[in-house]
């Protein structure tokens, strides 16, 4: 790669910038002269959509904060002045709103993307990891910017989360209340949580994407057959089955990115409250700490987690429901930050490895959707039985999986991708 | 990858439809932001029966006429009635806090989000469902909000609603001993008494009402509806351009 650089050296001001800064030189290693394997599928369209969705969500961001007020007084107020009196207010308001939908839907189906094809499988464990920190960090932001509108789901909804952290024994109630800094959710902690929410966690959510990425780009890309093109190169040194990612995926990623740009405009403009799964309804009338909804049901996003937290409806060791409840819903994404550790199939993709992986990573996708259908619900008998089926297929998927992956036969792995 | 999709897309209908049924309600209606006679209609009802009351906190008198094309001088001299109020102003009610909670015992609430918050058919459901109750202290009831504390101001268009018992022996299993107010037979309501508007008339006032409530929910709606198109078909040939492109940058990638 240094060969071709000093070949096509840059002139005039571009030499000047590269004589003090690698511009050229970042470039080359990661857009032009990355390779990355030429069969990328459908799947592989949802990381530069997060990315979109990133500088969506700052951009979009930026300019509430210049006219949202973080008070228990104002706070919701300054959102309906937003949305009438602000110039764009609603669109821009409109574009933050279901951009916090957008970058889970995008998320959910990127990490499906990793497990679906071994991604997460040596050497890019790391990758993996950067990756499950963004999605840790991105529960919070998300939660965080729930409370600021100041609705009565906003309120209760961060109610109950932070209720979460009070079962945790001996030092749970004080825990809950220095998390809130106040008895009880008040403008003090939607002060914190503005401050979190627009400052703390987006920066640290953005060193960890450039973390994520470096990673990526010092392993390479993982692909649909899961095999390393690095293997066969051709004269010049480039993988015979690698292809630039500047232009090839650039103009491909563009193609997808106007795609989903359509999907979310039309949510943006016509359902923006996207039948109230991505603006409840009750969060149009303001907090009120003396009237509690009649069923608190948290955004959509984090409702496969809800529903774990409330399968746990037994006491086992003397430990409390509620505490073992939280221990698995924090468990449970827990779980997925050793996911590298825990496959020990001598294959990465789904494509050569045996039936028991597929069956078990059909019933843990089903199981997840489900869960997360259950959460939204209110709880029945029959509700929480098939919640706790699906926690256990859940945790069964990844705690079984050195068993399993160990166990079954894989098919053999292709020399050169098959596209 | 298809199977997946198909069962997740299976997986998520029913429920989908399962967490947006609520209680059922008696009517329905559809707002047409279009319709700017029944918009326009809609404000001059509001003003007159409901502002004496009712605030719409983040509704601008000026907004709203700019929105449903009403000029600033018909406003000025036909829909502000306070000498506190100018056109640029949020639509305020006079009634001070505390007389309303003497009169009705509690405030009636602001009504700027009412239509998100209710949705525009428990809106429109409410309106139509006043009927005579003698225990009550305003004389009247409503099916969809019971007890509710608020008189219904629209009677002297409406007229006299009662709840009507469907005859005993025309239902099968009329359990008696019910009192008839828990009946489930006595369900219906009819107009007895007829006021200043025909049932049809006045199911067409209270429709432009809601409607006005349903723009003054989400006045951006109309921009939205206004710039969608010319955004998607952006966007649509923004994508098929991309298209081609990917298509001419892969044509040599096998």
């Amino acid at each position: 790669m240094g060969n071709q650089n000093k070949a096509k050296a840059p002139r005039g001001l571009m030499r000047w910038i590269d004589a003090r800064f690698p511009a050229t030189q970042l470039f080359q290693d990661h857009l032009s002269h990355y390779y990355a394997p030429k069969n990328f599928n459908f799947w592989y369209f949802f990381g530069s959509l997060a990315l979109l969705v990133l500088v969506n969500q700052i951009v979009t961001g930026i300019w509430l904060t210049m006219s949202f007020s973080p008070s228990a007084e104002g706070a919701f107020d300054s959102i309906e002045y937003i949305m009438r009196d602000v110039e764009w207010g609603w669109l821009i308001r409109y574009m933050h709103t279901t951009g916090a939908s957008a970058f889970f839907v995008v998320i959910y189906l990127h990490m499906f993307r990793g497990l679906l094809y071994g991604s997460y499988k040596a050497p890019r464990e790391l990758v993996w990891v950067f990756g499950m920190a963004i999605y840790l960090l991105l529960m919070a932001e998300a939660f965080m910017g729930y409370l600021l509108p100041w609705g009565q789901m906003s309120y209760w909804g961060a109610q109950v989360i932070i209720s979460l952290f009070s079962a945790i024994p001996a030092i749970g109630p004080e825990l809950a209340q220095w998390i809130r800094g106040d008895y009880l959710i008040s403008g003090i902690t939607l002060n914190r949580f503005f401050a979190l929410h627009v400052v703390a966690l987006p920066i640290v959510i953005l060193a960890l994407v450039v973390l994520h990425i470096i990673a990526l780009h010092e392993v390479g890309s993982n692909n649909p057959d899961g095999i390393d093109i690095k293997q066969k190169k051709d004269e010049a040194g480039n993988p015979r089955d690698g292809i630039p990612f500047h232009p090839y995926y650039t103009v491909k990623d563009l193609v997808g990115v106007a795609v989903f740009l359509f999907v979310f405009c039309v949510v943006v403009f016509y359902f923006p409250e996207g039948g109230g799964y991505f603006i409840e309804t009750p969060n149009f009338e303001p907090a009120n700490p003396l009237q509690t909804p009649d069923h608190i049901a948290p955004v959509w996003y984090f409702t496969p987690f809800y529903a774990i937290l409330r399968a746990i409806t037994f006491s086992i060791f003397g430990l409390e429901a509620k505490f073992l409840g939280v221990m698995c819903m924090g468990g449970a994404i827990a779980v997925m930050f050793v996911l590298p550790w825990l496959d020990r199939s001598p294959v990465r993709s789904m494509r050569y490895k045996g039936w028991i992986s597929k069956l078990m990573l059909a019933l843990f996708a089903a199981s997840f959707v489900t869960l997360g259908v259950l959460g939204v619900l209110p709880s029945t008998g029959g509700r929480t039985l098939l919640a706790q089926v699906c926690t256990a297929i859940y945790f069964a998927y990844f705690l079984l999986m050195p068993i399993y992956t160990r166990l079954e036969k894989t098919k053999p792995v292709p020399e050169r991708v098959t596209g | 990858m298809k199977k997946q999709l198909i069962t997740l897309i299976a997986l998520l209908v029913p429920i989908t439809a399962a967490a947006a049924g609520g209680a059922s309600l008696p009517h329905s209606m559809e707002p047409d932001l279009q319709d700017q006679a029944s918009l326009q209609n809609g404000m001059k009802l509001y003003v007159n029966y409901c502002m004496g009351c009712h605030s719409l906190e983040y509704q601008r008198f000026s907004r709203a006429a700019e929105d449903l094309d009403i000029p600033q001088d018909i406003v000025e001299d036909n829909l502000i009635f306070s000498a506190d109020m100018a056109f640029n102003d949020q639509m305020h009610t006079a009634l001070p806090k505390e007389n309303a909670e003497t009169w009705f015992g509690v405030t009636p609430p602001d009504l700027t989000l009412t239509a998100r918050l209710h949705g525009t058919d428990w809106l429109y459901s409410y309106l139509l469902s006043f009927y005579q109750d003698p225990d009550r202290a305003t004389g009247v009831n409503n099916t969809v909000f019971e007890l509710t504390a608020m008189p219904n101001v629209l009677e002297p268009l409406q007229g006299v609603q009662e709840k009507v018992c469907a005859d005993a022996d025309a239902t099968e299993g009329g359990s008696s001993g019910d009192s008839p107010d828990d009946n489930a037979n006595c369900k219906s309501l009819e107009v007895t008494e007829q006021g200043q508007l025909s049932p049809e008339e006045f199911e067409e006032t209270v429709y432009d009402l809601t409607n006005f409530l349903a723009y003054v929910g989400e006045p951006s709606k109309l921009q939205a509806q206004a710039l969608a198109p010319k955004v998607l078909i952006f966007l649509f040939i923004f994508a098929v351009i991309a298209y081609l492109l990917k298509r001419e940058y892969w044509r040599d990638i096998h």
